[in-house]
């Protein structure tokens, strides 16, 4: 029995598949969304919705900023229940070391017109007074913000549905055919093109594409409104981003608009189960304690993990397959695809319309990776 | 253990007997609400074994604590309201 | 009270009926046995306060042997994780020791967490001083005064009459007993009863208590009336419906089993309780279950249930096979029990679309209904997500919609940051070091 055509058929309902939906129904085309699940399932889920941009490269950049514009404009637009908070991000140093690092940050952002400010030991207290006393110094980037990333991923389905996209939930893709999808129902669904946005079950629906599941922890407090006004981070987070070593973890805490702080962050490969590690728990929690000294009287309600859906070169995968007539890939963008979901939609409905990109899309491209992969 | 236990309700000196809960020494003031719930509606104990969490109040500063299932202790320090946008001391 | 020890051949999980009976028939093996409990004294919920009360003459037993055996008490203690299979992480939370944290090994473990009762959403129920019947019971045993205070005790349950007796005799002015079970069913749970001679002595010791309480079947709250707290209860019985005006209304359904932390450990469920096999058995060979947590089937059940996993925890299992016949007579009581007091149909429909169903996150019906399943409205309403993590609104979500509650996840009840640093620290040291006499 087959399905309705479409234009465009997206695969997986996280953030960034629906933000994906909404673009291409935004611009006319004809959308259907596979879902196994939940909408805002997977990563989407279990990670902190922080919107930041990153220096880590041009290309990283590029894709951050290019998205939290994007967001900057869409906010206004967004439910409550996205809890949309522009409560910027302090990046912290840890030591007199890495306040050169600090500096340098901050030349790359303003350079770039984003907006960047260097507190003082002194001005970094005021900021947030639980910090410990006696750190260097901090970068304040105030137009970064946080969301409640599964909200966010149901009101781009509900924007793609207002558009007449149509929502496939549950239902699993078990097979990829050059004109469609097979189901588990063991229905099809014909569409003129396909976009794998499936996170970390992408590698599944496509082997031969390296997407790796990065395991990360995260832990949640009661409410204590005030406690952290910032998204804060270390600045060695993004030497744990990107470490080639298997296990790192990095201080970065998130101050929900319910008062409760979302804490984590830590990295392992090569970790299929979800259960907690407390070895890597244990040395999150001491990594955080080292900036905040008193965080360790606060009531932590739940400890949960997730997986990153991680490529080797660290940027996502964004564009036409090669190798195929009709397969696009919109996954593999390990902690930022909150961030760059709505970066990522453009470029791939600019390509899918063969339209010329806000910012250069090779960086990004599937092809930069693999040639025709296709057996 | 003395009989009578001298503690703290809100700034205001109360006498309860040995064996007596935080949560009750609260309630015996003539109090109903123990807390404000996160849209602020006023709040009571609701299932008295410690799961609910709905008798939270900061127990010697520390907030967040499940009152019903804390003793009182002389001295003891109780606040209720555990408001959302109250913030914690420095 | 401190422990002597973190070491245990035997560690049992809770301190009620069924707990104690399973420290006490563990330590005749000479085992070494510990018992935890979050209450600072032994009985669990329908024993507390029994300690030193002759009250209730089992209990007085029980109580009795409990001292007389050499078993470790922690009292005012949470199981908050586990580090792996043999290696608990438990907190304090007495006072004086607050967020303190130590690590309990085991051989054998008896989960005894019994059950708490189920709470069903209605108008007004989040109002200031409606609470659990149960509820309403602990508070009042533990420095609650109650003397002159009008109650109305509703829901469901043989507890509404043990609760109704128990207010009474302090003074309580329990205006009614609203039992939502029809009136036939009533009668033959009753009925039952009298084949029971103890069952029916205590029966007739609570009827006598109540003496001159209306106890009225086929009745429930359809809304509680008030400002900033509980004024009146509107209830219905039949085609009637009137306002009782009250200072407590003490409401619960029934009860649910507390699984999370054998469910943490990985023990494998059956229709919402532990399964068990007759030894009392879980899914996990060193990890045995008893009382409430296995089946809703009173006390006397526990009790036995109690015994036979303390017998067979400790190899001592020609006294357990002896106890495991006499539980096909209590496992009828608990199917009387499950069929008299099924919850109707009715229940379903008292929330309205603005009435809370999760209180810890002021999520309301309208919110959660159109999700297709629990997680789905924790994930976009925050049903559940809240400190008491599911455990009041996940059981009234099973009944409203049909959900099944999932995913149980460290720390079992709220901890300190630091209690959860200094237990995940411990996974990876031999064993923590926190009790000087175990050095």
């Amino acid at each position: 029995m087959k399905l309705p055509v479409y234009d465009v058929l997206i695969i997986g309902a996280g953030i960034v598949g629906a933000a994906c939906a909404a673009a291409c129904a935004a611009e006319g085309l004809s959308v259907g969304i596979v879902e196994a699940e939940i909408i805002g399932g997977g990563a989407t889920a279990a990670g902190m919705g922080h919107l930041v941009v990153m220096d880590d490269s041009e290309a990283q950049f590029a894709l951050t900023r290019y998205s939290q514009t994007l967001w900057q404009h869409l906010s206004l637009e967004l439910p409550p229940d996205v809890e949309y908070e522009g409560c910027g991000t302090i990046w912290v140093a840890a030591d007199a070391g890495e306040m050169r690092a600090v500096t340098e940050k901050k030349q790359f952002y303003e350079s770039r017109g984003v907006p960047a400010e260097i507190l003082d030991s002194h001005a970094l207290q005021e900021a947030e007074p639980n910090l410990r006393i006696g750190l260097p110094c901090g970068l304040l980037v105030p137009e970064d913000a946080v969301i409640y990333a599964p909200c966010a991923a149901r009101f781009f389905v509900e924007k793609a549905q207002s558009r007449g996209a149509q929502l496939h939930l549950p239902r699993v893709v078990t097979e990829i055919a050059p004109d469609g999808v097979r189901l588990n129902d063991g229905t099809s669904i014909v569409a003129q093109s396909i976009v794998i946005a499936a996170g970390t079950w992408s590698a599944k629906l496509l082997p031969g594409i390296d997407v790796r599941k990065r395991k990360g922890h995260l832990v949640i407090t009661d409410r204590y409104t005030g406690f952290v006004r910032h998204q804060l981070v270390e600045l060695g987070y993004l030497k744990s981003a990107h470490s080639l070593t298997s296990e790192s973890v990095a201080f970065n805490i998130q101050p929900r608009k319910t008062g409760q702080m979302l804490l984590g962050s830590s990295r392992q490969f090569d970790k299929d189960s979800t259960a907690v590690d407390h070895a890597i728990l244990s040395r999150m929690l001491a990594r955080a304690e080292e900036f905040i000294p008193d965080l360790g009287h606060l009531s932590a309600i739940r400890t949960w993990t997730g997986f990153r859906a991680a490529t080797p070169d660290k940027l996502p995968l964004i564009g036409p397959m090669p190798g195929y007539e009709n397969l696009f890939l919109a996954t593999g963008h390990e902690g930022l695809g909150i961030t760059t979901s709505l970066g990522t939609a453009r470029l791939l409905v600019d390509q899918l319309l063969q339209r010329t990109p806000e910012i250069p899309a090779a960086p990004y491209l599937p092809g930069r990776v693999y040639e025709n992969v296709h057996a | 253990m003395p009989d009578a236990i001298s503690i703290t309700v809100n700034g205001a000196s109360v006498t309860v007997p040995s064996g007596t809960t935080a949560l009750a020494a609260i309630l015996s003031t003539g109090a109903s609400t123990v807390r404000r719930s996160v849209s602020g509606a006023p709040r009571g104990p609701l299932c008295g074994m410690g799961i609910c969490f709905e008798c939270r109040a900061t127990v010697n500063r520390r907030r967040h604590s499940r009152t019903c299932e804390i003793l009182c202790a002389p001295g003891m320090d109780i606040r209720t309201g555990d408001c959302v946008r109250e913030r914690v001391d420095g | 009270m401190a422990s002597r020890s973190a070491n245990f051949d035997i560690l049992v999980v809770g301190a009620g009926p069924a707990g104690i009976a399973a420290a006490c028939c563990a330590s005749e093996s000479g085992a070494r046995v510990g018992i935890l409990d979050n209450n600072p004294r032994a009985g669990g919920q329908i024993w507390r306060g029994h300690q030193h009360s002759d009250a209730n003459p089992d209990a007085r037993k029980w109580f009795d042997k409990f001292a007389a055996a050499k078993i470790d008490f922690l009292s005012s203690s949470e199981v908050i994780d586990q580090l792996e299979n043999g290696r608990l992480i438990v907190q304090s939370i007495d006072a004086q020791s607050i967020d303190e944290v130590r690590e309990l090994t085991y051989k054998n473990l008896i989960v005894c967490t019994g059950a708490r009762e189920l709470f069903l959403p209605f108008p007004g129920w989040t109002l200031p001083n409606v609470m659990g019947a149960g509820g309403l019971q602990a508070l009042v045993k533990s420095g609650l005064p109650i003397s002159g205070k009008k109650v109305v005790v509703a829901g469901s349950g043989p507890l509404l009459l043990a609760v109704a007796a128990h207010l009474r005799e302090h003074g309580a002015d329990v205006r009614l007993i609203a039992e939502q079970a029809p009136w036939h069913r009533l009668v033959r749970f009753g009925m039952s009863l009298a084949f029971e001679k103890t069952k029916l002595a205590q029966a007739f010791a609570i009827k006598r208590q109540l003496s001159g309480v209306p106890y009225k079947t086929n009745c429930w709250p359809l809304c509680v009336n008030g400002d900033d707290k509980l004024e009146s209860v509107t209830l219905r019985a039949g085609d009637r419906t009137w306002q009782e005006s009250c200072d407590y209304l003490a409401c619960g359904f029934h009860l649910v089993p507390n699984t999370e932390l054998a469910a943490l450990l990985g023990c494998e469920l059956r229709a919402g309780f532990i399964r068990i096999d007759e030894n009392q058995r879980t899914s996990i060979a060193n990890v045995f279950a008893a009382g409430e947590l296995t089946s809703i089937g009173g006390v006397d059940l526990s009790i036995l249930e109690g015994q036979i996993a303390g017998y067979a925890a400790s190899g001592q299992a020609a006294s357990a096979a002896q106890l495991v016949p006499q539980k096909r007579r209590l496992d009828r009581f608990a199917a009387l029990l499950r069929e008299t007091f099924a919850l109707r149909d009715e229940l379903r429909s008292l929330a309205d679309a603005e009435t809370i169903v999760c209180r810890c996150e002021d999520v309301t019906l309208s919110r959660i209904r159109h999700h297709s399943s629990w997680r789905a409205s924790k994930l976009h309403t925050r049903c559940g997500m809240g400190a008491c993590q599911g455990r009041i609104c996940g059981p009234a979500t099973e009944f409203l919609l049909g959900w099944k509650v999932d995913s149980i996840r460290p720390p079992i009840f709220a901890a300190s940051l630091q209690s959860l640093a200094v237990a995940a620290a411990a996974h990876t040291q031999e064993h923590l070091m926190l009790n000087e006499e175990s050095r």
